[in-house]
This record gives C-alpha cells, structure tokens and sequence, in this order.
C-alpha cells in the first residue's frame, strides 16, 4: 500500500535534487517501460529510490482496452519489474494503445459495451494472475464519445471492480478534462464513482483549447494542476480521507521545487483533512 | 454495431489517414473532427518526440523541420512494433538509405547507427569492470591465453562512410567535420553507469576488438591486429580498454584452444 501522503512522478533530471535533498514524500511513481532495459542508470537510479522511497510502477503500454491478448512478454517484463523493486502498488489504464501488432503509444478511449467489458476484465484477470497482486485501473481523459457506448464510465469501472477485484486510481484532473469536454458535471461523476476502491489518487496539468461550443481541454501533464481541479480534489478527500495523491508533470518539466510546491499544495490539504478528522474525534 | 476488433482497427487506420471512425461523437457533433484531432496529434507528437530523443544527431544534421518531416514519414512507413518506446527506430538506417530526399547526405545512415549503438549501450546490463590487478597477474602468467571478456554495452560498427567522426563533429565541443570520406570503425560502448563513450578505431584496434569479442584470446587477437598494423601497441589498446571499464572479466583459455 502506498502511504495516504502526496507522491511526485519521477523524471530522471530531477534525480540530483532527490538525493542531496531527501525531500519529505510519500512516494515516487515510474513509468514500468521506461525501466525495461537491463541495466544503465534507469535501474540505477529506481533502485536507490526504491531504497528511500515507496514506489509506484504504472504501466502505459499493456493496452488493456485492446482487442488483441494482452502482449505475454510484455507481462513478463512486467512481472520480473516488480518482483525486482516490489513497488507498493501497480497500476495501468482504462484504454488502448495498439493494434494488430502495431503500438501507437497513447492512452486510446474505448466504447463501453457488454463486450469491452468483459474483454476488460479478462485482461485484468490476466494482469493480476501474472503479476500475482491486485492492480489499479485508471479512468482516462477523453476527447470524443461513442454512439455504441451502452455503459456510463463510473458504472463500467465499478463493474470490474466487482468482477476482477482490482483498485482503482482515480485521475482527478481526468474527470475535470473529461468532463469539462462533454459538458457533465464533474461533481456527478465522482459521485457516480465508486470510491471505496480508490487506492490512489492523480493530479496534473492539462491545456485548453477553444471550440466553437466552448473549451476543450487536453489532459497534456505539462502545467501546474489547475485551481478547479485543487477543489474537486479537496472535496474529494474530505469524502473519502487522505489517499495517496499524484503529482504528474510530463512535458515541459520544471525544475524540481516547482513539483515539490505542487506535492506541498496537496500535503496541506490533506492536512486540513486530517486537522477536521482530528477536530471531530476529539 | 462493430466489433471492438472492427472499432480498434478504423480507430487506428483514422489516427494515420483523418478519416473518423464510425460511432465516433461528442455532445456538439458538428465538432467530433476537431476532437479526434487531439488523438491523432497526440499519437504522431508522442512519436516524433521518441524519434528526435533516440537521434539528435541526426535532426542536428538536416534541422528540426525537415526532421519532423521525415519523422512523419518514417512513423507512416515503420510504426513502433512493441509496447517499449525506447527499443523503437532500429529500422532508421535502412529508411535514411532508401528516403530519396536525403539521397545526397549518404552518411546519415552511418551516424544513424552510431546513435541506435548509443542508446543500446544506455540500457545494457551492469557489470563491475575487472580489477586491474587481476589483469596484470594473469598478463604476467601467460597473456598469451588470456580471454577477456567485454562489456556488454561493447559494440563494434564497421561503416562505409565516418559515421562515427560525423556524429562526434555534431556534438557541443565535437572536433571538425571529417574531410575525407572513407570507411570508419567505431567503438560504442559504457563506461560506468552513464558514460556512453564513441571511439574512431584504427583498423587493427577494430582487428583487435573483434577477434576478442569473439572470444579469442589475447595472443591471437593481438597478431589479428598486427596484420591490419605492424605497429599496433598491444599494451596500449589494453590500457585503452582498462581506462574504459570496458573489460568485465579475465580467464586463461584450456591449453589447445585457438591453436
């Protein structure tokens, strides 16, 4: 289990700052396909912060929401990851990336129907027997929905977490994009959402473009988290009490205080969380 | 209604062509293209940054523009095959050969491998470098039957062109560009955990290099380099290498061997 304490993304160029500061977090979370060579500093680097640190391994190239069986070397590779640095969590995401062999490395949406669903969670079932651990599933940000979609997303991912048993990870900055994009009413879908089996929670940046029927927002992880999504996330734990909680900066990547002041943000609110908690039981 | 097969696939042929696959739409329909859009720009962006990380060398040599270009093409004509980014490009040298716009830079190709060389050597497996007193015990015994064993990052390119001399004048500080085009052998290969080293090799340090990488001992792999170079220095091309931490392992070969 990941500590209920705000974690950063993990970029190698941040690596010097981690080690001659030690800063206070909770955790640190990789990217599994960027520590899939055999050795070199990416193994280094993971392993002395595997050292100080929980770790979180989350997963961008599985393509769970794909047609095709899962990639079994890719599981494998997987696999022999975390049995290497044995990371408090694992987690991988609700879309697809490839097809008939070819990958196009980005998180694809998918349909919800009875027959993604069940593909879905055969994969999952998959995933958890060969790894031999409960994963997380994350809700995506999407851009454009389906005519044969039949399932909302709150409902399809309690769907199988009941089927295959796995937590979630609950993107905050997802639901706001996502949202934001079909024009719902994010509030409704975390109240849609089912919570108890969120395990961990994501905050990052997105961008904003203009459409004719108002702002499209694309879910780029190349800019602080935005004032709306802080809320829905400060309401969001004063629900469900303080989770692990992400910090994800992808693009453009600033220096490494920029991130800690993002991380110090979300520590004081959980924080406050924990003083209400604290005012209420005493 | 498709099959999430039929779905996947018009999806991908849509992110490659701009056509929209069918069922896709968005609470204002007049704007489900605008919205694909962010997928498919997603898609090739993810991708031409890859391409740049893996050969910067290259987009230095025919500039940002004409590389993202080329990018493009290049993804349109070898999409990656597996989930890991990194592994993705292999095939960059016999694209660049057969890519007409750049028929008249042939060395693109070679630098193009000295650059894949340097990312395989990145990721290569670790290994302690031999200690030198080690070494020079088993070089007084009997150098002769000494088998070292290379790192494993070592990789020896021999190209038609000086790919390897291009890449070097392409970096901050690099020396010239070469002036002579001739056939090149380079010596890519790790020093330590990050030190990702390019070396121009004489032809008998290439000899030497290759006949222990193939698991020759010293005695044979030194008089297959004095065949390339009379002169070649065997203390010093050892020196070279132990400086390098490019040798991992030392071991006398069975007596018979490589007679």
């Amino acid at each position: 289990m990941l500590p209920n304490s705000p974690g950063l993304g993990f970029k190698p160029e941040h690596f010097q700052a981690i080690a001659e500061t030690h800063p206070a977090l909770g955790f640190f979370e990789v990217h599994a396909e960027n520590y899939m060579g055999d050795g070199g500093m990416p193994h280094a680097m993971l392993t002395r912060l595997r050292a100080d640190y929980a770790i979180s391994v989350h997963g961008v190239g599985l393509s769970i929401g794909g047609p095709d069986p899962l990639n079994e070397d890719h599981l494998l590779r997987l696999k022999a990851l975390c049995d290497r640095y044995q990371p408090e969590s694992f987690s991988e995401h609700l879309a697809w990336a490839s097809h008939g062999g070819e990958w196009l490395h980005d998180l694809l949406p998918l349909p919800y129907t009875p027959e993604t669903l069940t593909l879905v969670a055969d994969h999952i079932d998959r995933v958890q027997e060969v790894l031999g651990r409960r994963m997380l599933l994350e809700n995506p940000a999407t851009y454009v929905l389906f005519e044969q979609s039949v399932i909302a997303e709150t409902e399809f991912l309690a769907e199988l977490v009941r089927r295959t048993g796995c937590g979630l990870l609950l993107d905050v900055n997802n639901v706001f994009v996502s949202c934001v994009n079909h024009r719902t009413d994010p509030r409704a879908y975390l109240d849609a959402f089912p919570l108890a089996a969120v395990k961990e929670l994501h905050l990052g940046g997105h961008s904003e473009e203009d459409l004719p029927s108002g702002p499209l927002l694309i879910d780029d992880h190349g800019a602080p988290v935005a004032d709306p999504v802080w809320a829905l996330y400060a309401e969001l734990v004063s629900r469900t009490g303080p989770l692990p909680s992400l910090i994800e900066w992808d693009n453009d990547v600033p220096a490494f205080p920029v991130l800690m002041a993002e991380a110090d943000r979300a520590a004081r609110i959980l924080g406050a969380i924990r003083g209400q908690a604290y005012a209420h039981a005493s | 209604m498709p099959t999430h097969r039929e779905f996947a696939r018009a999806f991908q042929m849509g992110i490659h062509s701009g056509t929209l696959p069918p069922g896709l739409t968005a609470c204002n329909s007049d704007e489900v293209d605008r919205r694909f859009a962010v997928y498919r720009n997603n898609v090739i962006h993810g991708l031409k940054q890859a391409l740049k990380q893996r050969f910067p060398a290259i987009e230095r040599l025919v500039g940002a523009e004409f590389f993202a270009a080329m990018a493009q093409v290049f993804i349109q004509a070898y999409p990656p095959d597996g989930p890991i980014l990194q592994r993705w490009g292999e095939t960059m040298p016999a694209f660049l050969e057969g890519f007409a716009p750049v028929a008249s830079l042939p060395y693109l190709a070679d630098v193009a491998r000295v650059e894949l060389a340097r990312g395989r050597a990145y990721h290569a497996s670790d290994a302690a470098p031999v200690d030198p007193a080690r070494l020079t015990e088993m070089a007084l015994s009997n150098s002769e039957a000494m088998v070292l064993a290379l790192h494993s990052s070592v990789q020896l390119l021999t190209l038609a062109l000086p790919g390897g001399s291009i890449w070097a004048a392409q970096q901050p500080g690099g020396p010239a560009a070469p002036t002579t085009w001739g056939p090149e052998c380079v010596l890519v290969g790790r020093s330590g955990m990050a030190d990702v080293r390019v070396r121009i090799l004489a032809s008998s340090e290439a000899a030497f290099l290759a006949a222990l990488s193939q698991g020759m001992p010293f005695g044979p792999a030194v008089h297959a380099a004095r065949m390339q170079e009379r002169g070649f220095d065997p203390t010093r091309a050892l020196a070279d290498l132990l400086a390098a931490r490019l040798i991992v392992d030392v071991a006398l070969a069975e007596k018979g061997e490589f007679r």
